[in-house]
């Protein structure tokens, strides 16, 4: 008995020294399902790598990025990973607040991230984060509408197209909208989508030496279509419409073509959740024949903090956690249609993610179709779709956003909106030192 | 007859008490009711008529662990409001029973601390706490919920103590009492429901305190806010998750609520608003 009471406790006395040697990193994430799968699969990762133990902090996005800022600028050191986007990845490495990931592995394969990601995440040559999951934005659009209203919806629509097609697919009678978009204010809310937009219309957030452009001609095309078009098809209060609010009304079979992130044609497509699930066609974001869609870029990706005391391990799991393994072990757990898309060339050649994500070449054409270095049709200084990448832009473009949502909302006119716009953006622009 | 008309203003106010009440409890009630919905049917619009599913409860419990923030919010808010109370009541007893000239200002200037946004000091209070190590510490969040609550805490407590007699506390003195025999054993004791209702109020502020809980902590002493917080989604339906989410964490301080009502009630018709 008593031999056998020193064998448990020298046992357990030796698996408290492991765990106490074993190395703890922290991830900060945010609540996206694709996050929230990896996070159930993480056993995989700690049974190859059992020195190193995962500790997990997730956030709501906006509450996440100023944490996230908050600690990296203050080097306190309290994250090991961190979840960021496109937006922060150019910013951040010039900073240098983020490590270069150099040490990914052999067999890592950095050649197979599709190039337009890996550009944006890019500095001086060195990769500064590695996809998580990628995605652009395309139209989603019921077949059954579009075929009702008697037009056929070709894969690369102009915007004219589009904006017939929803007014003739829209029957108020029968709670139809013939688009929803997104109206709700924000940088990344209405603001990636208008942006993106603008840029199929040849607009521009500066030119060259940094002066804003809402007083020219292609921002009041571009805000003039967008508010009309919402007039006359677009749902009530869709200046409070988000992504989640029109994924709600898509699903419901409410809107006759959406266009949103291309991460959305999982849920849309699921017939546990959607009740349009196999009456669902994919599109190219519109154009109007400039040159540039109407399409953004971004990538939720994984990065160390210069701050870490744990890079290593840090870029361990960040390399089991964008690999082409990983995808396989998704795959495998939780079938193809689940694994994250985006990131890798080599899953968009795989017939079976094919076969089960119908939508697979649509997003790869997307993500192709837009180019962050040169995102407009005229030059500008800054790279970005959707965004400007300076620190700037969260705060600009949030209250452009609210400008421009309430414009939508009809609580000012588009002429108004453009003005204060172009007023905000001068003043801030003059602030910051770029315009002198 | 004029028993006739009383009994209806007494209806008549009974039932506006109800009305305010019912009012002022609904987005509790609205948020219970939409954890038990489906995701599609929180987000799409307002329905006082769930599914009556509990999806999202065990959808909740696999994602994330409840207990350990559950016993961070716990120890953070009761550590806080005794650590509050320690320091509040001997200040409280000196600005009623010995006031100079300065009380007054120096009770408004406690108070204006209050007034000044949270955020404007996040950067140096979050340098502080990284190079004192109490970044994602359990007695880091209890120092400053303290600090927070502090103002508050002494507001409350000088004006119950103002209530009692200055007279009391002479005659002990005169029996020969210390100064600390005459806080603990006579003044104590007479403020007891103010302390209480103090206590309680100083434990749901520090239970609900969401902008300092999330900032500096990550996951070793995260609380409740913060478990909430991460079922927030930026693609992805969210309103029920969160809700179930929601109501688990304040489900402990209702209750606790509840069942000290008629203390808080007590305490608080003790005092100046009496």
């Amino acid at each position: 008995m008593k031999l056998t009471t020193l064998i448990l406790g020298l046992c357990s006395a030796s698996a408290f020294a492991f765990a106490a040697h074993a190395e703890s990193i922290t991830i900060a994430t945010v609540n996206n399902g694709d996050m929230i799968r990896m996070q159930k699969l993480t056993d995989d990762f700690t049974t190859k790598n059992p020195d190193i133990q995962l500790q997990w902090v997730t956030l709501e996005e906006n509450v996440l990025r100023e944490r996230v800022t908050t600690d990296i600028a203050t080097k306190g050191g309290q994250y090991d990973v961190m979840t960021i986007g496109t937006y922060e990845v150019p910013i951040w490495a010039k900073q240098g607040w983020l490590l270069p990931l150099e040490n990914l592995g052999a067999d890592y394969d950095a050649a197979d991230i599709i190039p337009a990601i890996a550009g944006g995440l890019t500095a001086d040559g060195k990769l500064y984060a590695a996809p998580f999951y990628g995605e652009s934005s395309f139209i989603m659009y019921r077949k059954d509408l579009m075929e009702k209203a008697g037009l056929t919806m070709p894969d690369a629509p102009t915007w004219e197209f589009v904006a017939d097609a929803a007014r003739k697919m829209t029957d108020r009678a029968a709670d139809i909208n013939g688009i929803c978009l997104r109206g709700k204010a924000g940088w990344g809310e209405n603001m990636a989508f208008l942006t993106a937009t603008s840029n199929s219309f040849g607009a521009r957030w500066f030119d060259e030496n940094w002066v804003p452009q809402f007083d020219q001609p292609e921002w009041k095309n571009t805000l003039d279509f967008y508010v009309n078009l919402m007039k006359d098809a677009g749902p009530s209060g869709a200046s409070s419409n988000g992504f989640n609010e029109n994924l709600a009304l898509f699903q419901q079979g409410k809107c006759g073509m959406w266009i949103d992130a291309t991460v959305a044609a999982s849920f849309v497509s699921n017939p546990k959740d959607s009740t349009v699930a196999d009456k669902v066609g994919y599109a190219l974001a519109p154009d109007t024949g400039l040159g540039k869609r109407g399409n953004w870029l971004w990538a939720w990706s994984l990065a160390v903090p210069a701050g870490t005391q744990k890079a290593d391990a840090a870029q361990k799991f960040i390399s089991w956690a964008t690999s082409k393994d990983y995808l396989a072990l998704v795959a495998e757990k939780e079938g193809w249609a689940n694994v994250p898309p985006g990131t890798r060339t080599s899953l968009y050649e795989n017939p079976e993610y094919q076969k089960a994500a119908p939508f697979a070449k649509m997003t790869l054409d997307s993500i192709n179709a837009a180019d962050p270095t040169k995102p407009t049709v005229k030059p500008v200084p800054y790279t970005g779709v959707q965004f400007v990448a300076i620190p700037e832009f969260q705060g600009l473009g949030t209250t452009v956003g609210q400008l421009f949502s309430a414009a939508l909302a009809g609580q000012m006119s588009v002429d108004d909106a453009l003005a204060q716009a172009q007023s905000v953006a001068t003043r801030e622009m003059t602030r910051g030192g770029y315009i002198k | 007859m004029a028993r006739a008309v009383s009994t209806r203003r007494k209806a008549a106010f009974t039932a506006a008490a109800w009305l305010v009440a019912f009012v002022i409890f609904f987005p509790i009630l609205y948020t219970i009711l939409t954890s038990f919905k489906t995701e599609p049917e929180a987000i799409a619009g307002f329905s006082l008529f769930p599914s009556w599913t509990s999806e999202n409860y065990v959808e909740v419990q696999t994602q994330r662990d409840y207990f350990k923030p559950f016993m961070n919010s716990v120890v953070i808010s009761v550590g806080s409001t005794l650590l509050a109370l320690l320091v509040a009541i001997p200040a409280a007893w000196s600005m009623a029973f010995s006031p100079t000239k300065r009380t007054k200002d120096i009770l408004m200037w406690m108070l204006s601390t209050k007034m000044m946004p949270a955020v404007a000091v996040l950067v140096p209070i979050y340098l502080i706490f990284r190079d004192t190590g109490l970044l994602d510490t359990r007695i880091g969040l209890t120092v400053m919920l303290t600090l927070i609550n502090l103002p508050i805490v002494v507001w409350m407590l000088y004006t119950y103590f103002r209530e009692i007699p200055g007279e009391i506390l002479e005659a002990s003195r005169m029996d020969g009492a210390s100064l600390l025999n005459e806080i603990v054993y006579v003044l104590t004791p007479m403020a007891i429901p103010g302390i209480a209702s103090t206590m309680l109020l100083n434990i749901i502020l520090a239970w609900n305190e969401a902008f300092w809980t999330i900032r500096l902590t990550t996951t070793n002493a995260a609380p409740l806010t913060a478990f909430i917080a991460s079922f927030s989604s930026p693609q992805g339906l969210f309103w029920a998750k969160l809700s179930a989410a929601s109501t688990l964490a304040i489900a402990p301080i209702l209750i606790m609520g509840w069942f000290s009502q008629r203390q808080l009630v007590r305490g608080l018709t003790f005092g100046a608003v009496k």
